[in-house]
This record gives structure tokens, sequence and C-alpha cells, in this order.
């Protein structure tokens, strides 16, 4: 579709009587078109006007459901800013790591989500400072064209999702519900090179929701592995695995 | 309810819509309160202009109301009033209702959605309303036959361009063209700026 057809949309955009995809191609144009976003404001503007010519007195009922309802509902936290957006429309078509971008993303803004849930503020206000250097890259390796995940269930009930970018040569490690290492203990993950385990970094013993860009490069490791070592880690690993995970093969 | 469409250049006592949702996005309940007061009439008017069922629209009118409570932290005033906002809101959400509803049950007959006039015809009268209602049925008349129709079947049932085309039997580009310069000659009558 040219561009001057796409302009004429702004009507149909805004009585929202596009269909999905061309609604989706259309705001895509609407981010680099100022004059149209302008356009689509003032008509959107015009449809309210339709609307609210046909209001009606609703029923007395109604207001005090909705008032009892919004005290059970949590409101939204505004967001920081976006990076899971700011990769541009280049890596369209990779929905799944975008979204895992997204998460990494909230994750950064809240210091992960369970801790933000049980809003133990201080917690989160470290761990979102943590997060936010390691934001950029694991956003990267994230969002790479070809990153590829595999996931698998951990010890009590866990479950870790691995995407390794071959392009950037980097691994990311996503745990979700894993329980916290014994006192003085951490975790430490490994990259299994066939068989010879090599450091990859330490996870946030304070997190049971947490997401590590693997220390080191990839290179022609085929896996990775976790083990329990105490704090500081260790050279080698000290223990059996506890878990033990193939990266996604092509 | 007289608060009901105190918007479009009404002086109104008090904080105005747009601070009261920045009010409500802080959690404050009683602020939303007015919120409800504000827009409740127009969002339940324009949903039960699309769905037409009453219990239905009442279910979605809700959610509507409710989603604006949840994401009142995201209406940003540079990007337009917040009466623009909760309708654009209540419009997609009885758009994406119909549609999906369609999906498994036939829409309603040709005949009966091209027959109606728009439910403006139908409403209760009140009076901030049937000025408003005047104005919008005084421009409308200022449109062609072909701008009219294209624009209130898809606004008032919430037709894609595509099924306006089809119901109509006019060529697609034309439908497309029809939308946009029926709705710019709406914005000029009405004197909307935005």
């Amino acid at each position: 579709m040219t561009t001057a057809d796409l302009h004429t949309l702004t009507g149909a955009y805004a009585l929202h009587a596009l269909p999905d995809d061309e609604r989706r191609e259309f705001e895509r144009h609407l981010s680099d078109c100022e004059a149209c976003t302008q356009e689509v404001r003032e008509l959107s503007a015009t449809a309210a006007r339709l609307g609210l010519a046909v209001a009606e007195s609703p029923p007395r009922e109604l207001r005090e459901r909705v008032l009892r309802e919004i005290t059970t509902v949590r409101q939204e936290v505004p967001s920081h800013g976006r990076p899971g957006r700011t990769g541009g429309g280049a890596r369209t078509g990779r929905w799944t790591t975008y979204a895992l971008a997204a998460c990494i993303a909230a994750a950064a803004a809240f210091g992960g989500v369970a801790v933000w849930q049980n809003q133990v503020a201080q917690d989160a206000r470290q761990e979102a400072n943590q997060a936010q250097r390691q934001n950029e890259q694991l956003a990267q390796v994230l969002s790479a064209p070809d990153a590829k995940t595999s996931s698998g269930e951990l010890t009590g009930g866990a479950r870790g999702t691995v995407v390794v970018s071959q392009q950037e040569n980097r691994a990311v490690f996503l745990a979700s519900g894993m329980e916290r290492p014994p006192s003085g203990k951490v975790y430490q993950i490994w990259f299994n090179d066939e068989g010879t385990m090599r450091s990859a970094g330490l996870m946030d013993p304070a997190a049971s929701d947490d997401a590590v860009l693997l220390d080191g490069p990839v290179d022609r490791a085929t896996g990775m592995g976790i083990t329990v070592e105490p704090a500081g880690g260790s050279a080698e690993p000290t223990s059996d695995p506890v878990a033990l995970m193939d990266f996604p093969t092509a | 309810m007289n608060e009901a469409v105190q918007i479009s250049g009404v002086p109104t006592p008090g904080p105005d819509l747009q601070e009261l949702l920045v009010m409500v996005a802080r959690g404050d309940q009683e602020a939303f309160a007015k919120v409800y007061d504000a827009v409740s009439g127009p969002v339940l008017g324009l949903v039960r202009s699309v769905l037409r069922d009453p219990a239905q629209s009442e279910e979605v009118a809700q959610e509507v109301l409710v989603e604006v409570w949840r994401t009142a932290p995201r209406f940003q005033s540079s990007r337009g009033s917040a009466m623009n906002w909760v309708l654009t809101l209540a419009h997609h959400r009885a758009v994406d209702r119909v549609r999906s509803a369609e999906a498994s049950a036939a829409r309603e007959h040709k005949a009966a959605l091209l027959d109606r006039t728009p439910a403006f015809d139908e409403v209760s009268e009140q009076v901030e309303t049937r000025l408003e209602r005047e104005q919008v049925r005084r421009c409308l008349r200022t449109l062609s036959e072909l701008q009219r129709q294209s624009v209130t079947l898809a606004y008032y049932r919430g037709l894609t361009y595509r099924e306006v085309a089809e119901l109509l039997t006019v060529p697609l580009g034309t439908i497309k063209t029809r939308l946009r310069d029926g709705l710019i000659r709406l914005r000029d009558c009405l004197g909307v700026s935005a």
C-alpha cells in the first residue's frame, strides 16, 4: 500500500473501521507521519462528538456496581519508557522474544514482578538499579533476530527458560519460582562445554524470579547447568547440578 | 445526572474532567465518582448504539468504566481531551464485542442495518444531550448521502470499511475516501479542534 493510500485511512482509523492487520500497518505509518497523527487526533475528537450525541441516562445500579468494583481493581503503574519498543520496526515477527524483552523491561522498571507484587519497595529499587545495567544487553539478546528459546522445569516446580543468540554469542537465563538457596549459598550458572563446566555467573540470591545475562560468550557451549555454591561462587562446581538444560538448537 | 454531558465548552465549576482524571490516576476514588457522573451517560449510550442489546451494553459499559479507573495513569492530556479518550475506549470495546459476537452468530440483517436511522433518534431527552444531538444531526445533514451512511454505519454500527463497502455496494477505495472526507466535513461543521 502506498503512503498516499495509507493517508486516506485516517477517517477509517478514527472510526475504528479498519481490520486488525490494516490497523497495525496504519499505526506503523502513523509513527512517521506527523500530519496524519494530527488529522487522526482531530477526526477522533469528531467521532467522539458522534458518541456524545447518543448519551443516555445510565441506571442507578450501574453507578453502584462500578464504584464498588473499582475498590477491588488495581490501577496500572505508569510506564517509565518502554525499552522493548525502542528497537524500531525492523524486528517484526519475533514477538516471542519481543514479549520477553518487554517482560525484562518491566522487571527492570519494577525490580522483578514477584518483588513488586509483594511491594517490598526497597528491594525493588535496589534490584531496579542492578537490572537497569544489564537490561540493555539482556534486551539485545532477547530481541536478536536469531534468538531461540527453550524452557524446562527445574527442581521444586520452578521454571527456567534459556534464550540463546548465536549472532550475539550470548545467552540469557530466566527463572521463575525458584526456591531461595540455603543461607550462605548461592546459585551459580555454568556453561556446559561438552561436559566441562565454565562459570557463567551467579544468580541474585534474594530473587525467586530472575533474569540473568550469562557471563561470557556462548561459543561452543551446548547447554547450561546450575549448582548450589558457597556465597561468592566457586571456580568449578562443588556439588551436583540442581538443573541442566540443553541450549535450543536450530 | 445533570453533569452527564458537561463538556464541549460548558463552563464547569470545580476541577474539569482532565484534572479529575489526573486525580483518578493517583488512586482518588472520589474523583473517579465525579468522572463516572460525567462520562457514564455518553459511554452507555455509545455502547448501546453499537451493541443494541441493553443487558450486554450495560455489561460492556461497566467494563469500560472500570477500565477508565484501571488505565487512568495512561491518559495523556497532550493527546486529546479526557472525554475523547474515554469515548474512544468505549467505542473500541463495543466494536470488539460486536465483531467477536459476529464470528459465531449471524450479524443483523443487511436490510435492518440500512433501514435504521442512527441511534440518536431513539434515545432519552436530556437538555445537554439534546443540544449536542441537534448540532450533530444538523452537521450530519451537510454531508452527502454516501458520506453520512458510511460514517454512521462505521461508527454507530461498528462495521469495518470493508463491510460498509459491501453493504452499500460501493468500491473499497470510495468508502475509505468518504469516511475521511465525511469526517473532515463534520469536523469543520462542529468546529472541532484538537
